[in-house]
């Protein structure tokens, strides 16, 4: 299986503190692979290097290579922008635009890239909404704004507007967590259905959900990269005690 | 160029337009300040700050009545202004919590935005005319007092909203009666917002031109008398400003020299010493438990 | 004395002696804020009796100010604080959002705060000396460059006829406008600071440069408080009195062209005070009542607007 994100020594900083510690982490195509480790293990800022989000903010660095099919994404020819419309992004807690329709949101991207083109604009949102398993409950209320929709819509809103501009691989920074069990649920089912076609990276604090989910897992764990496996083997049988500790719920 | 290196460009060009801004919004401030020193640091000497001013007809040397009359206009409109302005904004913040004080936190809202022509006209309705006192020192402070009160409460009102509940609370709950808490709380954590309050409303009013055309007008002679009268380093600016005379037009200057540095002063020292007490508050915030708990 | 328990109670707490005389002392000074504010209005109403009663609403609409007839109107005068409130607005709002747009997402940390206050110093200068080096400073490049300028493009419209001479609306606008900046960039800062960071990240990682973020994630957020603060600069430059006074060229008709000296109902009244008595007195008291109950209701508005953004107007401010 091919690799999508390589990273080589990353490091990653907010100012003096050293939060990513070395990792050399391969996540495969077109699978799903879950990130898990106790609070402040640093999973979040990991896969915050791989869309050159760390950075934004003020103070924070990155050493080492993040490379995207190949090419290193911290490069000093190579844009942020342009990595981000390759790896999306979808955060904690849902941040649809409040002053823009739910229309208007899925296609935000397409716009900025100049798209005008009202037919393509159509063809996409009802795309988009579909592969995020919001098309049926929203269809009719197109024009409605991005925050009168439940807390689960409005995430899979998100995932849709980080679809739209149709990224090669999708990062997810705990999804759920501010999320009921049932719209949990929805959106687990539907990056199912998305593993075809992208390559999805969760971060999560819930083991089960990464049990469910992921078809392989990394486990994370004060900045360091204690294992990575097949999500079975980490679950049933992990190399490392670390680990073991971790899935048998000793700490974290 | 395609769509990505349009949008590029869009972002420099943005970015540019927003410093541009910036830069062409700190042109007139340098220039102005500039201005003021090069043509007003000719006029001042010894002399100049202690001779009276001109009056119609002669000439005079000075702007030294012109100071002094700034004092004195910023002096009694204090006296009225900020134990007024204090009290309202204790009230706002300590018993205001009903319909009352939502009222009067309105009203001195309402307050704070009259033009300040029209605060020089209610004080020339009030002083000048009803009181039947004329043009006068005293309905200069009146004018300049109303001006104050608005903006002393709001800051007294903020200071002390800033204080955590917790220091009341401890000290009512040792026993201390209400208004003393009132008053530790406002002397002792309070003190700092209240006191850069009331200097920054100084700053302003020395600043007040209109409402002092409405009711102090202007003298050219030294003037301590609250009823008379009296010159002011703003009036003396306006009066001369467009002056075919030379000299006085270099009073002109030198009172605005004179002026700009007392608001400067003010502004910027209040600036440095909020920067500080910042760093000093949590220092502060225990002496004062303990101070409380000493029941003096 | 009371007790501490006493006034920890729900419902009307105990209060004994200097309790009950400092509650009632305070609330009894802070009524003064309301006595001082019906008595303008009672005061002013009443001595603008003698115009109101001989001009009645005509007096909005009448474009005669002859004291020599005695007939008074204040159309001119709201005309021209129309126009130059007008320019004011269109040069300081975009320079004004640009400021905020600068200061809140892209300067660098450590200069936020320097700028920020030296920007705002803009606003402690009183409005004396900016009339003083408009006179002297201002002026000449108006009459020089730039009224020339506009001229020779826009001359064709009513907008810039006549020869420039420098103490117009157009100039008594520009110093207006940069008077306004402070207020507007001050409080357009702190709207745009509100909107919280998730929302850049979400422009962000659809693929968006600094400018699109700003453009479609903070300033669509903040807009409410923006053009709050739009209107409280709107109010600053309805009521201010000096700089315009010693720009606008005190010229009592209405005139269409921008290089044609103007007044407005505050400079109005600033210059004629001293001579006016009778049924002039009383219409430039009608025109104060005017100005009052204008600057009132764009304040008022504007607060609304601004709501949680702000709950105070800075109060530094420069004199009016």
């Amino acid at each position: 299986m091919d690799d999508k994100i390589v990273t080589k020594g990353l490091n990653a900083y907010f100012g003096d503190v050293h939060a990513v510690k070395g990792i050399d982490i391969r996540i495969p195509k077109n699978a799903i692979t879950a990130i898990i480790g106790p609070s402040g293990c640093g999973k979040s800022t990991l896969i915050r290097c791989m869309n050159r989000m760390h950075e934004v903010v003020r103070g924070a660095r990155v050493t080492g290579e993040v490379l995207l099919d190949g090419k290193n994404i911290y490069s000093s020819q190579t844009d942020p922008v342009l990595v981000r419309t390759k790896v999306g992004m979808v955060f904690q807690k849902p941040n649809p635009f409040p002053t823009m329709s739910i229309y208007d949101n899925v296609v935000a991207g397409l716009r900025l890239n100049g798209e005008k083109d009202w037919k393509r604009l159509d063809a996409t949102v009802e795309r988009s909404l579909k592969l995020a398993a919001l098309w049926d409950e929203v269809k009719h209320q197109l024009d409605a704004s991005g925050v009168s929709i439940s807390g689960g819509q409005q995430q899979r809103l998100c995932i849709a507007r980080a679809l739209a501009v149709q990224p090669e691989a999708l990062l997810l920074d705990e999804p759920c967590s501010a999320l009921d069990p049932i719209a949990t649920a929805k959106i687990e089912d539907l990056l199912f259905d998305l593993k075809d076609k992208y390559t999805i990276i969760i971060v999560t604090h819930n083991m089960q959900q990464a049990a469910r989910v992921a078809d392989f897992t990394a486990f994370m764990y004060m900045g360091e990269l204690i294992e990575f496996g097949a999500t079975k083997k980490i679950f049933e049988s992990p190399d490392k005690e670390l680990t073991e500790k971790y899935i048998t719920g000793r700490f974290g | 160029m395609n769509t990505y290196e349009y949008r590029k460009l869009k972002n420099t060009l943005a970015s540019g337009l927003a410093l541009a801004c910036v830069i062409l919004a700190l042109i007139p401030l340098i220039y102005i300040l500039a201005g003021v020193v090069a043509k007003g640091a000719p006029a001042l000497s010894w002399e100049f700050l202690t001779s009276r001013t001109a009056g119609t007809g002669e000439s005079g040397e000075g702007i030294g009545n012109a100071i002094v009359g700034t004092l004195l206009l910023v002096l009694y409109a204090s006296l009225i202004g900020l134990p007024v302005g204090i009290l309202t904004g204790i009230y706002v913040s300590e018993y205001g919590n009903n319909r009352f004080g939502t009222t009067v936190r309105f009203f001195n809202d309402v307050l704070a935005n009259f033009p300040s022509i029209v605060v020089g006209l209610l004080a020339y309705a009030l002083v000048v005319a009803y009181l039947n006192v004329g043009f006068s020192l005293i309905a200069g402070a009146v004018a300049l007092s109303i001006i104050m009160i608005p903006i002393v409460a709001n800051t007294t009102e903020e200071a002390l909203r800033m204080v955590p509940n917790s220091l009341r609370e401890g000290a009512l709950a040792l026993g201390v009666p209400r208004w003393r808490t009132v008053l530790k709380v406002m002397l002792v954590s309070g003190r700092a917002g209240i006191v850069t309050g009331a200097l920054l409303a100084i700053a302003r009013i020395a600043g007040e031109t209109a409402p002092l055309l409405l009711t102090a007008f202007y003298s050219s002679y030294w003037s301590l008398s609250p009823t008379e009268p009296i010159a002011s380093l703003p009036l003396t600016i306006f009066r001369n400003y467009n002056s075919p005379s030379e000299v006085l037009l270099q009073q002109a200057w030198g009172a605005a020299l004179v002026l700009i540095m007392i608001v400067l002063t003010l502004n910027i020292g209040v600036r440095l010493f909020t920067r500080q007490k910042t760093r000093k508050s949590k220092v502060v915030r225990k002496k004062w438990t303990t101070r409380l708990s000493r029941r003096d | 004395m009371a007790s501490g328990k006493g006034s920890r109670l729900r419902g009307k707490p105990l209060k004994f002696g200097g309790d009950l005389v400092f509650e009632y002392t305070v609330m009894a000074v802070a009524t003064l804020t309301l006595v001082l504010v019906w008595l303008l209005v009672v005061r002013m109403v009443f001595d603008a009796q003698l115009s109101i009663e001989r001009f009645g609403f005509g007096f909005l609409i009448g474009g005669d100010w002859d004291p020599n007839r005695d007939i008074y109107g204040a159309l001119p005068f709201v005309f021209g604080t129309l126009v130059t409130t007008g320019i004011a607005v269109l040069i300081g709002v975009p320079l004004s959002i640009g400021i905020a747009t600068y200061l809140s997402e892209l300067a660098p940390p450590w200069s936020k705060g320097p700028l920020s206050f030296v920007v705002e110093l803009l606003a402690a200068v009183p409005s004396v000396i900016y009339g003083l080096w408009a006179m002297y400073a201002l002026r000449p490049v108006m009459v020089d460059t730039i009224e020339p300028f506009f001229q020779s493009v826009l001359g064709w419209t009513p907008l810039f006829q006549g020869d420039p001479v420098g103490l117009d609306k157009f100039t008594a606008g520009i110093i207006l406008a940069i008077m306004i900046i402070p207020t507007i960039a001050s409080v357009s800062k702190e709207a745009m600071m509100a909107v919280p960071d998730s929302q850049r990240e979400a422009a962000l990682s659809i693929g968006a440069t600094r400018y699109e973020t700003t453009r479609i994630a903070v300033l669509t957020y903040s807009r409410s408080g923006i053009f709050g603060a739009c209107i409280l600069g709107l109010g600053r430059a309805v009521g201010e009195t000096m700089a315009v006074t010693m720009t606008i060229g005190n010229a009592n008709r209405v005139s269409w062209s921008l290089l044609d000296p103007g007044q407005t109902m505050a400079s109005l009244i600033a210059n004629n005070w001293g001579e006016a008595q009778g049924l002039q007195l009383s219409a430039l008291i009608e025109i104060g009542l005017v100005l009052f109950i204008i600057a009132l209701l764009v304040n008022v508005f504007a607060r609304i607007m601004v709501g949680r953004f702000m709950s105070r107007v800075p109060a530094t401010g420069g004199g009016l």
